[in-house]
C-alpha cells in the first residue's frame, strides 16, 4: 500500500515537472491526416513540420527559444480530429495550431479556436474556412476559385464555349463543383454536361460517353488521385479527343506515373513546386521551393508533393509572425499574421489582412501541361 | 441515344461486372463448403494485384512469372487464413466464423499498407492500351481478357463442383458436415481447400483486373461489398448465379450512370437489387425453396 502511494507520488511528481522542463520552448500543435483516407496530405505534411522543428531547433530556435511541434494524427476521422483540437488547447496549451489536413475536420473545430484565443492555420483549401473571415482562423493552400478561374482564363484563351465538368463525389470534388457551377456561367461559359463518379469508382467509361453526346468543347475533371489517372485512361480509350483539364488536386509525379501515357497533353493549375527548374531565377519563390524541395528528397526520398508545401506555408508564416513580433504568445502571433505582406511560401506570395485570411491569388497558379512524362510550364 | 453510345455502356457494364462476378465466385466457394461469408474476399483480389505489383517492381520479375508468383502468393494466404483464423475456432456458430472474416479482413488491409505504403499502383495491360473498335464503340484488350478468363474460371469450377470428387466432397461438407465426415469425407481438409480456391480464384480476378483499375491496398473493400451484393443477386451458393449477378450489376451501373445520372449510379444499382430481393428473397438464380435437406 506504501509503495503504491509512492509510486502515485512519483509519478504525479513527474507529471508536474514536465511543462516546466518545456517552459522555454514555444508549443506549436499540428492536427494531420497521417493514416486515413486522406493520409497523401498528411503525411507529407508531418514530415514537412519534423523536418522545419528540427531545421529551427538545430540553427538555435526562433527568438532565442527552442520549438516543440506536438503532432496528432486524425486518420481522417472528424471525431478524432476534435479530441485532439481540445487536447492541443486544454492540456498541451499550445500558442499556435497548424492544420488539419482537410477541409471538412477543419470547419468542425475552427469553433473552438475563436473562444479558447489560439490561432489556426489550416492546410486545407475550402473556401468556407476563411469566407467569412474568423479572426483566428488562417489557411495556406489556394483557393479552389482561383484554380477554377486559371482553367476558365485558358479555355477562353483557346475559343472554347461548352464546357462539360466531371467531378468526384468527394469533399473536395463537391467544393470544386460547388465553384465550377457558379464560375462557368458566370464567365460566359456553357456548362454542357455535369458528370460525378465516386472517389473509388474504376471504371468513368459510361460518364465520359455521356459528355462525348454532348459535344463539349473541353472537358474539367476535379478530384484527386487515382479517379482523375482512370478519367485521363478512358479518355483515350474512348478515342476521345475532346481537351481535358484537371485540378491543382492531380499536381504530382504520380499522377503522370498512374495515367502513363494517357497523361500526354493535359493540362492544370499547379503550384510553382512541380516545375521549380523552369522558374526565372528572380522568381520571389525560388529560393524557397529549391530549398524545400532539396530537403524534403534528402530526407524523406523523391515523393514530393505540393501538399507537404501547405505545412511548410503554414510553419514558416508562422516563424515569420513570431520574429515580426518578438512575441510568441498566441494573441500575437494572430495579430502579426495579419500584418504578413508579400511573404513567399511554396504555394505562392502571402498578404494576409484583417479581411483575408487566405493570402493567395490566382498568380499562386501556373499552367502547366504534360510533355514526354514531365510538367511544362505553360505561358 | 444512339447505339454505340448504348453498345459503350453495355461494354462497360460488361467488365466491370465481370470484376465483381470474379469476387462473388470467391464469396460463392467458400460459403458452398462452410456456410461461412468470408468478407476477407475482398483482400483476396488486392492481394493479387498488389503482389504481382510488388514482385515486378521489388524483385525485377518480369509481368507472367510475377503474376503466377502473386497468385500463388494469395493462395497462400488463403490457406494461412483458414489455419490460423478460421481452423482454431471451427466449433463456433457460423455468426463468430464471419465476424472473424471481417477481422481478418481489417489484418490484411493493414499488412499490404504498412508494407506496400498507401499508394495506388497499375500493372501493364496483358496485350498493349490500343482500344478496338466495334461498331463505334471502343473495347480494350484486357476487357476481352476479363471476360475469357472469368467465363473459363467459371466454366472449370462447374465441372470442378459437378464432376469431381472433391468437389462433390466439398458440397457435402456444406449440407451437413458432421454426414460428411461420417462418410469418410476429411472435412476440414475441404475447408482448407475451399479457402485456398477461393482466394486463388481472387487472385487471378486481381491480377487481370489491375491493368483496368488500378490497385491499392484498399481496393478490397468495394470490390467485396459489391461482389457481395452480387452473390446476393444471383443467389447464394450458385457460382454461375455469382457469375451472371455480378455482370448485371456491372450494367445496372454503367446504364445508370449513362442514362439517369452518374451521382446516382451505385444508388440505382443497389434500389434494383432491394426491389428484387422483395420480389424474390433467394436471389435471380438461387434455389426455389430456401430449406434444404
Amino acid at each position: 500500500m506504501k509503495a503504491t502511494k509512492c509510486v502515485v507520488a512519483l509519478v504525479a511528481y513527474l507529471l508536474a515537472c514536465v511543462p516546466a522542463f518545456g517552459g522555454d520552448a514555444i508549443k506549436i500543435g499540428a492536427i494531420l491526416s497521417v493514416t486515413g483516407p486522406a493520409s497523401f496530405l498528411g503525411e507529407p505534411e508531418k514530415n514537412t513540420l519534423v523536418m522545419l522543428q528540427e531545421q529551427i531547433n538545430a540553427a538555435g530556435g526562433v527568438n532565442g527559444q527552442q520549438l516543440e511541434v506536438i503532432i496528432y494524427d486524425d486518420e481522417s476521422d472528424v471525431n478524432k480530429c476534435v479530441m485532439a483540437a481540445k487536447k492541443l488547447l486544454d492540456q498541451d496549451q499550445v500558442a499556435v495550431v497548424i492544420g488539419p489536413s482537410i477541409s471538412g475536420n477543419t470547419l468542425a473545430i475552427s469553433k473552438f479556436f475563436s473562444s479558447a484565443e489560439v490561432p489556426l492555420i489550416s492546410c486545407a483549401a475550402a473556401e468556407k474556412i476563411v469566407r467569412p473571415v474568423d479572426p483566428w482562423i488562417f489557411n495556406t493552400p489556394q483557393l479552389d476559385r482561383h484554380a477554377v478561374s486559371r482553367i476558365l482564363m485558358d479555355a477562353r484563351d483557346k475559343g472554347y464555349k461548352r464546357l462539360a465538368i466531371l467531378t468526384v463525389s468527394d469533399g473536395y470534388g463537391q467544393a470544386g463543383r460547388a465553384v465550377l457551377k457558379e464560375l462557368v456561367p458566370a464567365e460566359g461559359f456553357e456548362l454542357a454536361a455535369d458528370e460525378v463518379y465516386g472517389p473509388k469508382d474504376t471504371d468513368m467509361t459510361a460518364q465520359l460517353t455521356k459528355i462525348k453526346g454532348a459535344s463539349a468543347d473541353a472537358i474539367i475533371c476535379w478530384g484527386t488521385n487515382p479517379g482523375p489517372a482512370v478519367v485521363a485512361r478512358n479518355r483515350v480509350q474512348l478515342g476521345l479527343d475532346t481537351p481535358l483539364y484537371m485540378s491543382h488536386g492531380v499536381a504530382s509525379g504520380k499522377f503522370i506515373e498512374l495515367a502513363g501515357d494517357a497523361a500526354e497533353g493535359l493540362v492544370l493549375p499547379a503550384g510553382r513546386l512541380v516545375a521549380v527548374d523552369q522558374l526565372p531565377a528572380d522568381h520571389p519563390q525560388k529560393p524557397v521551393l529549391e530549398a524545400y524541395v532539396a530537403d524534403y528528397t534528402k530526407a524523406f526520398g523523391p515523393q514530393i508533393s505540393s501538399f507537404g508545401g501547405y505545412a511548410h506555408d503554414a510553419f514558416a508564416l508562422v516563424m515569420e509572425a513570431i520574429k515580426m513580433g518578438g512575441s510568441a504568445k498566441s494573441g500575437d502571433i494572430r495579430d502579426n499574421l495579419e500584418k504578413i505582406s508579400g511573404f513567399a511560401g511554396t504555394s505562392g506570395v502571402y498578404t494576409y489582412s484583417p479581411e483575408n485570411h487566405n493570402g493567395l491569388d490566382e498568380s499562386a497558379f501556373i499552367m502547366v501541361t504534360i510533355e514526354n512524362g514531365t510538367w511544362k510550364v505553360l505561358n | 441515344m444512339d447505339p454505340s453510345s448504348l453498345l459503350q455502356y453495355l461494354i462497360t457494364g460488361l467488365t466491370l461486372g465481370s470484376t465483381y462476378g470474379l469476387t462473388a465466385l470467391g464469396f460463392t466457394i467458400i460459403f458452398n463448403t462452410t456456410g461461412v461469408i468470408n468478407f476477407a474476399q475482398g483482400e483476396f483480389v488486392m492481394l493479387g494485384g498488389m503482389m504481382s505489383v510488388y514482385f515486378m517492381h521489388a524483385l525485377g520479375l518480369g509481368e507472367p512469372s510475377a503474376v503466377v508468383l502473386a497468385v500463388l502468393g494469395a493462395t497462400m494466404a488463403g490457406a494461412l487464413v483458414e489455419r490460423l483464423a478460421i481452423r482454431p475456432v471451427r466449433d463456433c456458430p457460423t455468426i463468430n466464423l464471419i465476424i472473424i472474416t471481417i477481422g481478418v479482413s481489417i489484418l490484411i488491409r493493414g499488412l499490404a499498407m504498412l508494407l506496400w505504403g498507401k499508394d495506388t499502383h497499375v500493372l501493364e495491360p496483358f496485350s498493349g492500351n490500343q482500344p478496338i473498335m466495334f461498331l463505334g464503340a471502343a473495347i480494350m484488350p484486357q476487357a476481352i481478357w476479363v471476360l475469357a478468363i472469368s467465363l473459363f474460371l467459371l466454366a472449370a469450377l462447374k465441372l470442378f463442383f459437378s464432376g469431381t470428387i472433391h468437389g462433390k466432397a466439398m458440397l457435402a461438407c456444406s449440407f451437413d458436415s458432421k454426414a460428411a465426415s461420417l462418410v469418410g469425407i476429411g472435412v476440414q481438409r475441404m475447408v482448407l481447400l475451399s479457402f485456398m480456391i477461393s482466394a486463388f480464384v481472387g487472385a487471378v480476378g486481381g491480377v487481370i483486373l489491375a491493368p483496368i483499375t488500378m490497385t491499392s491496398y484498399d481496393v478490397g473493400i468495394m470490390l467485396g461489398l459489391k461482389g457481395f451484393a452480387a452473390c446476393i443477386l444471383g443467389g447464394l451458393g450458385n457460382p454461375f448465379g455469382a457469375a451472371a449477378g455480378g455482370l448485371i450489376l456491372g450494367v445496372l451501373e454503367s446504364m445508370g450512370a449513362g442514362f439517369v445520372s452518374s451521382a446516382y449510379k451505385d444508388a440505382l444499382a443497389f434500389v434494383i437489387l432491394l426491389i428484387l430481393l422483395f420480389v424474390k428473397p433467394s436471389g435471380l438464380f438461387g434455389p426455389k425453396d430456401s430449406k434444404r435437406v
